[in-house]
């Protein structure tokens, strides 16, 4: 353990560079560290295992007439609308409950920049979700499907809304919170209770559920029902449900003091 | 090259740091010095903008912090070795600190070469990892990015003694090529051998600072000679504070080497002589902390790590 090696020296008279760290490299390294420690890298094999024997079971288990590519697809929406958020609120909160944004924020010490790159790598990691979903699918598609390779442009869009605004979903509730245990149990309570006591209230709420349940709002996505409407409902039930926690979760990022313990 | 200007910080009624200012050159070593909860670890996260000051300013080679781009180049930071991702291996976690900085991956390797830990050690995560392994990581990741500055926070702590000797020769070596460190410590003989200057911190407030030699001199000296009277006289006639010791003696605010001299200068025997620092920092160190450290103070408030 011990070692006499001397250290390169220290160029003693170089002024720092005022040029920050460039931004793609920033995502890179978030992205990693979304797989790179042993509960990241679990997460992201059930993700895709859970994802996996929904489909298989499920196609099983579905009429021949059933057998379309865009159901197989379908499948997929359960799983991994409740566990991607989960990646997204574990991205955050880590580097408060793991303690590791000591040296994420001395490395770059601009933290607006930080959150940017955690958003921009948690949208690449849905995407990268959704093609192994579509693979999936054609996968069990040719091998008992029935029907034509149905799937558009449109749909692929509205299904990676779909995907990117749950894990922005839990990226938001993870800054608002900076502790996983709450964030995630708040991620689920919450809107379920929302649903619920809106459901409760029956008809007199309705509007509400229209505008403002993203339970009620995403279906359309996944059935691809999207129009105008439907289209503006998501925006703004996404608006108070990621938005909010999302402003309120920056403004803490940003001015919280970042301690060891 | 660092710079503290009037660094405070409160939390509500309690301030935990109080108007710290201080500089630390090129090619030194600065030992923070303070009992547990002084302001030594907020002052420090101040420093790297971890932590927004109340009031003050730092800077770290001539600008604050913060608007140092891609800071990891200039300016290697410590503040807790156990701050890591316990399931993420020591290798992963030095790797991702060099693609961060841009720097090439053989660099994680010389890295953990230079701490001394081997591939087996570097591959395991760690959580599994012992104290004294993670300050080597930790050590490690400051150096990473071949900086000027470094700042350690405690980074002796849980070290083996071959394990400070080796880091004491590693800052030294810094340092003389013109690096600056800034290492704070609660433990005196870990500071003791490495530090030129030394910043002593009690309940926040900067008690004394100076070079070691010149906070060693504060000690004085004991000397018992022929005519204690006459030597009192001629040492308070020489400018030193002076004090006659009940015990027969006088302690004089000198050099041991001045007070022989002026035994002899009055023609005096010198009977006994010593420095009164035979202790050490250790001494001075409770002395000037004495009434901040919390041993002293029953019932007093928590004070912020």
């Amino acid at each position: 353990m011990s070692t006499t090696t001397a250290p390169p020296p220290p160029a003693a008279t170089t002024a720092p560079t005022t040029r920050a760290v460039p931004f793609t490299r920033l995502v890179g390294v978030e992205l990693r560290k979304l797989y790179d420690t042993r509960a990241g890298m679990w997460l992201l094999i059930s993700i895709v295992g859970i994802t996996a024997a929904v489909m298989i079971i499920g196609a099983l288990t579905m009429k021949s007439a059933d057998k379309t590519l865009d159901n197989f697809m379908g499948l997929a929406g359960v799983p991994q609308g409740i566990l991607l958020p989960i990646l997204g609120i574990m991205a955050v909160t880590s580097e408060w409950s793991q303690r590791t944004g000591l040296t994420t924020f001395t490395l770059e010490p601009r933290r607006l920049r930080v959150m940017g790159a955690k958003i921009a790598a948690a949208v690449l990691l849905a995407i990268v979700a959704l093609v192994i979903v579509v693979a999936l699918g054609g996968l069990l598609w040719a091998l008992a499907g029935t029907g034509d390779w149905t799937l558009g442009a449109v749909q692929m869009g509205e299904l990676l809304v779909g995907q990117v605004l749950g894990i922005l979903f839990g990226l938001a509730f993870g800054m608002a919170l900076l502790n996983t245990p709450a964030a995630i149990v708040a991620y689920f309570a919450l809107p379920m209770a929302w649903s619920i006591a809106l459901s409760i209230a029956g008809d007199r709420l309705e509007f509400f559920q229209r505008w403002f349940d993203t339970g009620t709002t995403t279906n359309p996505l996944f059935n691809h029902h999207m129009d105008g409407e439907a289209w503006a409902r998501l925006g703004v039930s996404h608006l108070v449900w990621v938005g909010i926690p999302l402003a309120i979760g920056l403004w803490r990022v940003l001015h919280r003091e970042v301690k060891s313990a | 090259m660092i710079n503290v200007n009037g660094l405070t910080k409160r939390y509500g009624e309690h301030t935990a740091v109080d108007d710290v200012t201080f500089t630390v050159p090129p090619g030194t070593v600065a030992g923070f010095l303070g009992p547990n909860g002084a302001g030594k670890s907020t002052t420090m996260r101040m420093i790297v903008g971890l932590t927004p000051p109340t009031d003050g300013s730092a800077t770290v080679l001539g600008m604050p912090y913060a608007q140092i781009g891609n800071p990891g180049l200039s300016v290697g930071v410590l503040l807790d070795a156990s701050a890591q991702h316990q399931g993420r291996t020591g290798r992963e976690v030095l790797a991702l600190g060099a693609r961060l900085m841009g720097l090439p991956s053989s660099r994680v390797d010389e890295m953990l070469t230079l701490v001394g830990l081997n591939g087996t050690e570097g591959a395991r995560r760690v959580g599994g990892y012992s104290l004294g392994m993670r300050q080597r990581l930790g050590i490690a990741h400051a150096l990473l990015g071949d900086p000027q500055v470094l700042i350690l926070d405690e980074p002796a702590n849980g070290l083996d003694p071959a394990g400070i000797r080796w880091m004491r020769d590693l800052l030294r070596g810094f340092a003389a090529r013109g690096g600056t460190v800034l290492l704070s410590s609660h433990l005196l003989n870990e500071v003791e051998a490495v530090a030129d200057r030394l910043v002593v911190i009690g309940r926040g407030r900067i008690v004394a600072q100076g070079t070691k030699d010149e906070l060693l001199a504060r000690g004085g000296a004991m000397v018992r000679t022929s005519d204690d009277a006459r030597f009192a006289q001629a040492a308070q006639a020489a400018g030193w504070s002076v004090t006659r010791l009940a015990s027969g003696g006088v302690s004089v605010e000198a050099e041991t080497d001045d007070v022989g001299q002026l035994a002899f200068d009055q023609g005096l025997v010198v009977r006994e002589l010593r420095s009164a620092d035979s202790a050490g920092l250790e001494d001075l160190f409770l002395t000037l902390t004495a009434d901040t450290a919390r041993e002293q103070v029953p019932g007093a408030e928590e004070v912020p790590a």
